[in-house]
């Protein structure tokens, strides 16, 4: 190790010998370090799973441009839009079909008695153009009355029942007093928006949610005509549809809009980030305490250097030396823990808490830059070294 | 230019503490030292000798006089001066001043590596070469804490001495050495001196070792009260 270091900066690895030497202060600030590495991935991670539940419904469109009311916040927590809209997008050049989609929270009751909330989508079952091919194969099935397709990732739901769907098995529950038939098995995953997922058509849509009515869909999703620029027509949907009440996005557009009301406006998003903030200064204050208590302990040494002819750089450099060994060592141990309490968290609660090598690598970024902010901190103390303070 | 020498001053005043609390502690101090020879200065504590010493080895600004170092002119010098000045010097200290969290020969190395580390292999063996001088060549890998008090300080010698500095300044570093080390570590200074043409002054009450000097001047007060050489030496 010391040698690689010397090889690597020129010079002794003073830092490293320093830090190294004292055995219990290198194990405190290594895992303070790690502890908080690991508070930054949870709550990234956590964050990461909102984020990615709050986009995941996406998953199951196949669709250009999205037009909703302007009152929703979401695309699952969404107002309700005149389906007269639909006809008026329809007459738009550039526009190829059109289609309703209807979103409503399904209460069930589990077999323990327990309610969970399925979050339903209905479609108009004529165009399969409009749903994403991975649940193409299924999506025939659901002209039939009252059938559904069910998310594997249900909460609640028993293994066996997912696994008996998949393999072509039916299901049939109550729901709302109605009664449902699972057909087929979809893979979205839900998490933190319902407890499950539902596609069906429109007509068994209407039929569970009684309250709704065919004339008011949550949302009007659009194709647009081969070789025409879907930012085109948005625009000119925004010109012929009147302005107020009405929001007409591109579907990648619309999942970022969704991204960012939850990151932002939702108290969810808002802790996360909080979380993040929390973890950073936790590993500021505890960097910033080992190198300034560091740079102390070794004035005298230091002031020796000064006097020997070492300038403001070489101090400098060894501080800074320090902050880097101690992100290095931190992170490593952060990393491999938060990948295992990940883990944990996804069989606990089946988010998709998942790391990814962005994330990784912007936290060690983070652990660095944090770090050799403490560091450059730190170094204020150097100005106490005063060589004629030595004889 | 006539004969320099390593070490001039001239009219040199230092005063400590601002305002009421001000106290002159040297005054109108001329000196000149020859290069190659080993100078002891001597004096009751608070006689200044030390503030001399600090002050000839830039160690601490020159306020009023002139102190000329291998012919730079230090009132008024800049950092980065003093810095390349200081690289010239070696310093032995009264406390050894060792870096805990190195070996003996890294400790030595640093003394080298404030010049660059172009050649490693030959730092090293330079670094090699001081310690077993000092008779320290099987101490090498030893941290200053598993070294006697007499080995710490020769390892600080060998470390003041491995760049062959044209100017040593030593604080009393025979005081925590037996005789006989102490002997062999003013001895070192000496050949040196007569070598190499190294220059030292030293800060010392160690009577053992006067008779090696080849100046002695006693301070007292801030002003040099005598300046002899030792009769051995004549």
């Amino acid at each position: 190790m010391s040698r690689l270091l010397t090889n690597l900066f020129g010079r002794l690895p003073i830092g490293w010998l320093q830090l190294s030497h004292n055995k219990a202060r290198l194990v405190a600030a290594v895992s303070g370090v790690s502890f908080a590495t690991l508070l930054v991935f949870m709550q990234l991670g956590i964050m990461g799973a909102l984020n990615s539940s709050t986009v995941a419904p996406y998953g199951l469109l196949s669709a250009d441009i999205v037009i909703s009311s302007e009152e929703g916040n979401t695309l699952t927590d969404a107002g309700e839009i005149a389906r007269a809209r639909m006809f008026q997008a329809l007459g738009v050049p550039g526009v190829a079909d059109a289609t309703p989609l209807y979103i409503g929270n399904l209460p069930f009751t589990l077999d323990d008695g327990s309610t969970v909330s399925l979050l339903s989508f209905g479609f108009d079952v004529s165009q399969p153009e409009f749903v994403s091919p991975s649940i193409a194969a299924s999506f025939g099935s659901l002209t039939i009355e009252n059938t559904v397709i069910l998310d594997r990732d249900t909460r609640g739901m028993p293994a066996s029942v997912i696994d008996a769907l998949t393999a072509g098995g039916r299901y049939e529950f109550e729901a709302n007093g109605n009664t449902l038939v699972a057909v087929g098995t979809m893979n979205i995953g839900g998490g933190f928006l319902a407890d499950g997922m539902l596609a069906m058509s429109d007509q068994t849509f209407l039929r569970s949610f009684p309250a709704r009515t065919s004339s008011a869909p949550n949302h009007i999703l659009l194709n647009v005509d081969d070789g025409v620029s879907v930012d085109t027509v948005v625009e000119r949907l925004r010109g012929a549809l009147p302005s107020a009440n009405v929001k007409v996005l591109a579907a990648d557009a619309s999942a970022q809009a969704d991204l960012d009301f939850m990151s932002s406006e939702r108290p969810t998003g808002i802790i996360f980030g909080f979380g993040v903030f929390m973890g950073i200064l936790v590993g500021l204050v505890i960097v910033y305490q080992v190198l300034s208590t560091d740079v102390a302990d070794h004035l005298g040494e230091y002031a020796t250097f000064k006097a020997m002819g070492y300038g403001q750089p070489f101090f400098l450099g060894i501080v800074f030396e320090e902050a880097i060994v101690l992100a290095v060592f931190g992170f490593i141990p952060g990393l491999i823990v938060s990948i295992g309490l990940y883990a944990g968290l996804r069989a606990v609660t089946g988010l998709p808490v998942e790391m990814d090598a962005s994330r990784a690598i912007l936290v060690f970024l983070g652990t660095l830059t944090a770090c050799t902010i403490s560091g450059a901190i730190a170094t204020r103390r150097l100005a106490a070294a005063d060589p004629a303070d030595l004889f | 230019m006539a004969e320099s020498f390593p070490i001039e001053a001239s009219g040199l005043n230092h005063f400590f503490g601002e305002g009421e609390a001000r106290k002159q502690a040297i005054f109108d101090l001329n000196l000149n030292i020859e290069r190659g020879s080993l100078t002891i200065l001597m004096g009751p504590s608070g006689s200044g000798k030390t503030t001399v010493l600090t002050l000839m080895g830039c160690l601490r600004e020159v306020q009023d006089g002139s102190v000329k170092l291998l012919g730079q002119e230090l009132n008024g010098a800049s950092e980065a001066q003093l810095v390349s000045l200081r690289r010239r010097l070696g310093f032995i200290f009264q406390a050894h001043n060792l870096h805990e969290s190195l070996t003996a020969a890294q400790n030595v190395l640093m003394g080298l590596q404030v010049h660059g580390n172009a050649n490693p292999a030959k730092q090293r063996a330079a670094a090699d070469h001081v310690l077993d001088l000092v008779g320290l060549a099987d101490r090498r890998t030893y941290l200053p804490g598993n070294l006697s008090g007499g080995q710490k300080q020769r390892v600080a010698v060998a470390r003041a001495l491995v760049s062959n500095p044209d100017i040593v300044f030593a604080d009393e570093p025979t005081a925590a050495l037996d005789k006989e080390s102490g002997h062999t570590v003013v001895q070192m200074l000496k050949t040196l001196g007569q070598t190499r043409q190294t220059t030292t002054v030293m800060v010392t009450h160690d009577n053992r070792i006067l008779e090696m000097a080849d100046r002695i001047i006693t301070l007292e007060d801030g002003r040099v009260v005598s300046d002899r050489v030792p009769k051995t030496t004549l």
